[in-house]
């Protein structure tokens, strides 16, 4: 009688784990652990995979022509002759031109919005800078092309009058042309500076700003003297993935840009860049060196980026957020 | 005496005078950085809503010299290729993410691969449209939506990876202890109950990842390439919204560069739905907790 109340008592209770469950546990554990883990391997394929490719598929135009690839000065794929330097100059130029303009901007806005608008105004401005990372390449090419370019059309001839005497500012009124791809990409690659100076300049503590105060400078002293030498290396890391940006930037560059393989002094000359010549002759490449050589200036492109994308994560990684400034 | 007095009130007011010119320095570039998107937005609606019409959205387009038709085939277009591209990638950016969160935040592939993810996103998206060629159109011998889908599926990885680890390491680790606690296996305590509570993070990840590449041109070029028609198959060339736009943009015909802009309006409503959705999502109670 007792025997059997106490089989039932334990029945109810759950059975403790037999070996075969606890087993079966681990096999589950395993798997789903190998199948993530498998995933996230994936990612890392997927990076080598790029510089495969790539390698393999640049390789005959690498064999073809060797360093003369990158000094010369002639494009013309009717006769096989390709030098690259043209549209390197045109890569390097355009995006420096969006520097230039795109870093003092940048900065104000995110001093602006780290260390003097309320936050009301603050979240409103954050908003906008959030649509305009959000427009489409291809957008702000149909924007260039239609408002932007007449724009500078117009322009074009007041700078010349004035500044005609520098070689900078002379040329004909195309409104295609170095600049007008400057400024273009200067308004795209700005939302990510700014929310990544933002970042930086939220990450230095509030005791050097209460310091700075004390010491009775002006808001703008301390900004100057406490705030922005703190956190150096994230500000130089936010302009170094715009830089980055800038230079695989395709679309809108294409449509603007004016497409012409020429190095010349003039900010009004048209040009050509590495990710425009890609996108305007990569579908019509007629023989396999020409492919090849556009898959070299591809993997040039890759590897320029790498490089850099891999030194401004470096330099993010050592931004501390101890007591920075909370939103 | 009063001489110094008066030189310091002097070098005051210019400190001062320094302090709210740069203030407005400041006013100013907000002011710079906000007229472009101000005038792309206004032009969008200006030039773009006056040519959207019923056979816009529901025509193909009209042959070379004809007026009307429309860009029906590039709106389905768009679809399919990012819906393709979404069935490839999330499932694999998303079970990346979960490694990351649950079992390698500090071992070496956990470190490698979160390092590697982020440097990915900054990889120009040209570069990604040459690697999808010659993995996917070379094998083929012909451009394919299938190209095109792999092409930003590869995009669209790393950034779910990192969206979804986020997203469940913003969940409270109570969570993981209850359920272990209760004598479930790790994987159905990650499966059932973490990323249950992680649900509209998740999802909010994937929304911002499908908006970011709806909105990819270069890769598209040649990968899915272009078609006049209805898609024949995802083995054929696919018109897409995007590529479609940049077509009509750059042709000399003004009445295809006022479609351009209609098209660009469309992706743009189509861009701001995904993001408000995504955004609407990210209202998790855990994510606010954290």
């Amino acid at each position: 009688m007792t025997s059997h109340a106490a089989t039932e008592k334990s029945r109810s209770r759950p059975a403790p784990p037999s070996p075969q469950d606890i087993r079966r546990k681990h096999v589950g554990d395993a798997l789903f652990r190998g199948i993530t883990a498998l995933a996230a391997a994936s990612v890392l394929a997927l990076a080598a995979i790029y510089v495969v490719q790539m390698a393999l598929n640049s390789w005959e135009a690498v064999r073809h022509f060797g360093w003369s690839f990158v000094v010369g000065t002639t494009w013309d794929p009717v006769f096989e002759e390709f030098g690259a330097l043209p549209v390197i100059w045109g890569t390097v130029i355009s995006s420096l031109l969006a520097l230039l303009i795109a870093v003092p901007i940048s900065l104000g806005v995110s001093i602006y919005l780290t260390e003097i608008a309320g936050r009301r105004i603050r979240r409103i401005i954050e908003f906008l800078i959030e649509i305009l990372a959000s427009i489409p390449s291809v957008v702000y090419g149909l924007w260039g092309i239609f408002v932007l370019v007449p724009l500078v059309r117009s322009i074009q001839p007041h700078l010349t009058s004035w500044f005609g005497f520098l070689p900078l500012f002379q040329g004909p009124p195309f409104g295609y042309g170095m600049l007008t791809a400057g400024i273009i990409l200067a308004i795209m690659i700005l939302p990510i500076m700014t929310s990544l100076t933002r970042e930086a300049l939220h990450a230095v503590p509030n005791h050097q700003r209460e310091a700075s105060l004390a010491l009775a400078s002006t808001r703008w002293e301390m900004i100057r003297h406490a705030v922005l030498p703190y956190n150096k290396s994230g500000i130089i890391a936010a302009i170094v993935l715009g830089l980055g940006r800038a230079l695989g930037e395709t679309m809108a560059v294409t449509m603007v840009i004016g497409n012409q393989p020429t190095i010349s002094t003039s900010l009004f000359m048209p040009a050509q860049t590495i990710a425009s010549l890609i996108a305007n002759e990569f579908a019509e490449a007629s023989s396999s060196l020409y492919l090849s050589v556009l898959i070299e200036l591809g993997l040039l492109l890759f590897g320029i980026t790498l490089l850099l994308n891999v030194g401004a994560r470096l330099l993010v990684n050592r931004i501390s957020h101890a007591g920075g400034r909370r939103r | 005496m009063s001489k110094t007095n008066h030189s310091a009130a002097r070098s005051r007011k210019r400190r001062q005078l320094a302090d709210r010119l740069m203030s407005g320095l400041t006013m100013v570039c907000v002011a710079i950085s906000v007229i472009p998107l101000v005038s792309i937005l206004g032009y969008l609606i200006y030039k773009g809503a006056g040519a959207i019409n019923w056979d816009f959205l529901t025509k193909l387009p009209a042959p070379v010299g004809a007026s009307g038709g429309g860009m029906a085939n590039s709106i389905v277009g768009t679809g399919i290729v990012v819906g393709l591209a979404v069935l490839i990638g999330v499932p694999i950016g998303v079970l990346a993410g979960v490694y990351l969160a649950e079992y390698g935040r500090q071992s070496r592939l956990g470190r490698s691969v979160r390092f590697f993810a982020d440097v990915m996103q900054g990889i120009p998206s040209i570069v990604v449209g040459i690697v999808a060629y010659t993995l996917v159109v070379l094998p083929m011998q012909r451009f394919s939506a299938i190209a095109g889908a792999v092409a930003l599926a590869m995009i669209l990885i790393p950034f779910v990876c990192r969206t979804t680890e986020e997203a469940l390491a913003a969940t409270p680790h109570d969570l993981r202890e209850a359920g272990l606690a209760l004598g479930q296996p790790q994987w159905r305590v990650t499966l059932g109950i973490v990323m249950r509570a992680a649900r509209n993070a998740l999802v909010t990840g994937i929304m911002l990842a499908a908006a970011r590449i709806s909105g990819e041109t270069a890769p598209l070029l040649f990968t899915a390439l272009n078609n006049r028609f209805w898609h024949s198959g995802i083995d054929q060339p696919i018109s897409t919204l995007t590529v479609q736009v940049y077509t009509y943009a750059i042709a000399p015909f003004d009445d295809w560069n006022a479609q351009a802009w209609s098209g660009a309006l469309v992706l743009i409503a189509i861009i701001f739905v995904l993001n408000v959705v995504a955004r609407t999502a990210a209202r998790s109670k855990y994510v606010e907790r954290s």
